[in-house]
């Protein structure tokens, strides 16, 4: 069955690829570079690493863009999860549409109008621009993900699952914890995951809503870098893309993992039953 | 469906507790009707149902018998009309306060405990000490002959095993009543006809009254104290097993459960211990050794089923009463059964089945063989609806 690899095959690999990553490539190579140019290879040297690490206000920035993804995503997901299962347990009634409708617009919504629509309520309700604006914001717009990825977990929930369990006597408040959240678990941690990266490289709604003393990273980066790229920048681009990869590989390592426990499980029930 | 011989039913030595007037019922529903929206799923159903029963819901899908029973578990309300468990009105009760525990279609097991854990659930929501929680947990594993299984995932587990561990799990509270929606229906067949056994030895153990709701009129036939027959929202008749296949109250009944011949005919003399009826279908005069309420001339139908009819080349003493003629059209060999399909001189087609008590080598009645259909005066109903 396996067609043997045909050159224009091989080509059509290599440009995709390179269009993909060769950018990425050329970013971390330079964050090991010896000379202070970005672009002119000076020998192989981590000591970017170090100059990124005593940089203050890097770090400050990173700190803080770590401190507002958990805090936004935590929240998202929260009341991501409540909207996801909302609109699968409500049914039908009048408004439906549009309120899926709603939930959704977001998602599409250019992020300048949702960045610039904050902004003007933070402003219209005089609060100070800080930390706290630039959270809530997150979660304004990362709550839609998540409420998208639970609400297609929720979809294929067989809802007498959660019968069964008032059946045999568990209040509806402990049945949601005990036997729902057990099960959309894995939706929830992706949405959660989703809105994690989400906040960590938002740079257009952070722009608006941030405040004096709360620069977050990816405003920090595109800052320097208008002041000319460093190879300090290369370096902390480096780490994101990194832990990014690490991330990935992670997850899809362990669902694979429980994917295949699970059909070889199956199997066997199967074959011990005939 | 030939196969769907009339049980001696095994609870018969037990006390019938519908016919004794002095018995309180354990379940009564007074004129329960259900609506989604301009739909009535159920239509003003009386109904009583006694201690330790085996009571079957029967119909085809959509005939409401679902809801009806979620209604007892609590998952929808009656729209009106009321519930009734061990005189207690349920109607404002929610699901997980009521003495009753229902096994699902789809068995709802909770996939991310394992099966100990999974029958346990209903207790520990109880507040039951865990001595005795591991005490009953493994009573009822070892009921349902789970024991190696018990620290196995849902996934782990066969289609059978699964069944095994849903009726554990609802059994395990001892609840008054258990709902049985469809309970076997994804098994295959043969799992089926030794759970449905299962089913009947577990209910005489434990007394707890069962209500099943189900498709399937054998297994319906196989395990029930008595059934009730449903479509569209009402109950057609409530009966044994043995009084629904051979004494059904109409048309609709006769012919969900098992094959049956019906002929539409005129009522020509109507007396207390017998009736005759002129049928142009039967193409002959029909008797029925049993009265009607019915004035002369009144349109009714009769049923006989094919078990009850013989097949004769030659013609029989009386040949203008329970005598049809007509010719041999097809046999079917079902091996301990032959099925005769006859075409009558009327143009009606009769469904007629021959036991083959003997080894079939020659059939003495074979294809396009004229031949009299009969039957004993007391083997046909006569139908009003």
């Amino acid at each position: 069955m396996r067609k043997g690899l045909s050159p224009f095959n091989i080509v059509s690999l290599v440009m995709g690829f390179s269009f993909l990553y060769l950018p990425i490539l050329l970013l971390v190579l330079f964050s090991f570079n010896e000379s202070k140019l970005v672009t002119v290879w000076g020998g192989f040297s981590t000591k970017w690493y170090g100059e990124m690490i005593r940089n203050e206000g890097l770090m400050d920035a990173a700190w803080m863009t770590l401190k507002i993804a958990v805090v936004s995503s935590t929240f998202a997901t929260i009341l991501g999860t409540i909207a996801g299962l909302v609109m699968v347990r409500f049914g039908s009634f009048r408004g439906r549409l549009l309120f899926s409708g709603m939930i959704y617009a977001p998602l599409v919504m250019p992020e300048v109008i949702t960045g610039l629509s904050l902004l003007l309520m933070f402003v219209a309700i005089s609060l100070d621009r800080g930390f706290l604006t630039i959270t809530i914001a997150h979660i304004t717009f990362s709550m839609c993900y998540v409420a998208v990825v639970v609400q297609s977990r929720m979809v294929t929930f067989d809802q007498s699952i959660e019968e069964a369990a008032l059946d045999l006597g568990c209040p509806p408040m402990r049945t949601f914890f005990t036997v729902t959240l057990p099960i959309i678990m894995p939706a929830v941690v992706s949405g959660w995951l989703l809105s994690f990266t989400l906040s960590l490289d938002d740079l257009v709604i952070a722009s608006f809503t941030s405040g004096p003393g709360s620069t977050t990273l990816p405003m920090k980066i595109y800052s320097s870098v208008r002041l000319g790229v460093t190879p300090e920048i290369n370096a902390i681009s480096t780490i994101l893309v990194g832990l990014v990869t690490v991330g990935v590989l992670v997850a899809s390592y362990v669902s694979r993992r429980q994917t295949l426990i699970r059909q070889r499980d199956e199997r066997l029930a199967a074959a011990e039953a005939t | 469906m030939m196969t769907a011989i009339p049980s001696g039913n095994n609870r018969q030595t037990t006390v019938e507790a519908w016919k004794d007037p002095s018995q309180e019922p354990y379940i009564r529903l007074e004129n329960v009707t259900k609506k989604f929206g301009d739909f009535t799923a159920v239509d003003n159903i009386s109904l009583d149902i006694f201690k330790s029963e085996f009571f079957s819901l029967l119909g085809p899908s959509g005939c409401g018998k679902t809801t009806l029973l979620r209604m007892l578990a609590g998952f929808e309300q009656p729209t009106s009309g009321r519930i009734l468990l061990d005189g207690e009105d349920m109607s404002k009760v929610p699901p997980y306060l009521r003495p009753v525990n229902m096994m699902f279609q789809s068995y709802a097991l909770f996939p991310h405990m394992n099966v100990e854990k999974n029958i346990a659930f209903g207790l520990k929501q109880d507040g039951v000490p865990s001595p005795e929680i591991k005490t009953r947990v493994d009573e009822v594993i070892s009921m349902v002959q789970l024991e190696q299984f018990a620290k196995r995932k849902p996934h782990q587990l066969s289609g059978g095993q699964r069944q095994r561990v849903a009726l554990a799990r609802s059994l395990v509270k001892k609840p008054k009543m258990l709902l049985l929606d469809e309970p076997l229906g994804a098994l295959d067949k043969k799992l089926r006809t030794r759970t449905q056994f299962e089913l009947m030895n577990i209910q005489e153990e434990t007394g707890i009254t069962f209500v099943i709701v189900t498709h399937d009129q054998e297994e319906a036939m196989t395990v029930s104290s008595r059934i009730a027959v449903m479509d569209h929202g009402r109950i057609i008749q409530t009966a044994t097993p043995t009084e629904i296949y051979e004494v059904p109250n109409s048309r609709y009944v006769a012919n969900f459960l098992g094959e049956v011949n019906i002929f539409e005919g005129r009522v020509a003399e109507n007396a207390r211990d017998h009736v005759l009826i002129q049928s142009q279908e039967a193409g002959c005069t029909i008797r029925a050794d049993h009265g009607i309420d019915a004035a002369d001339g009144a349109t009714v139908w009769v049923a006989v089923r094919p078990e009850k009819m013989y097949i004769n080349l030659e013609a029989p003493d009386d040949p203008n009463t329970n005598c049809m003629t007509g010719q041999v059209w097809d046999i079917g060999y079902l091996g301990n059964l032959s099925i005769y399909h006859i075409k009558l001189d009327s143009g009606t087609m009769v469904t007629m089945a021959r036991t083959n008590k003997e080894r079939v080598v020659e059939r003495k009645i074979t294809w396009d063989d004229r031949v009299y259909v009969t039957w004993a005066p007391d083997a046909g109903v006569v139908l009003l609806s």
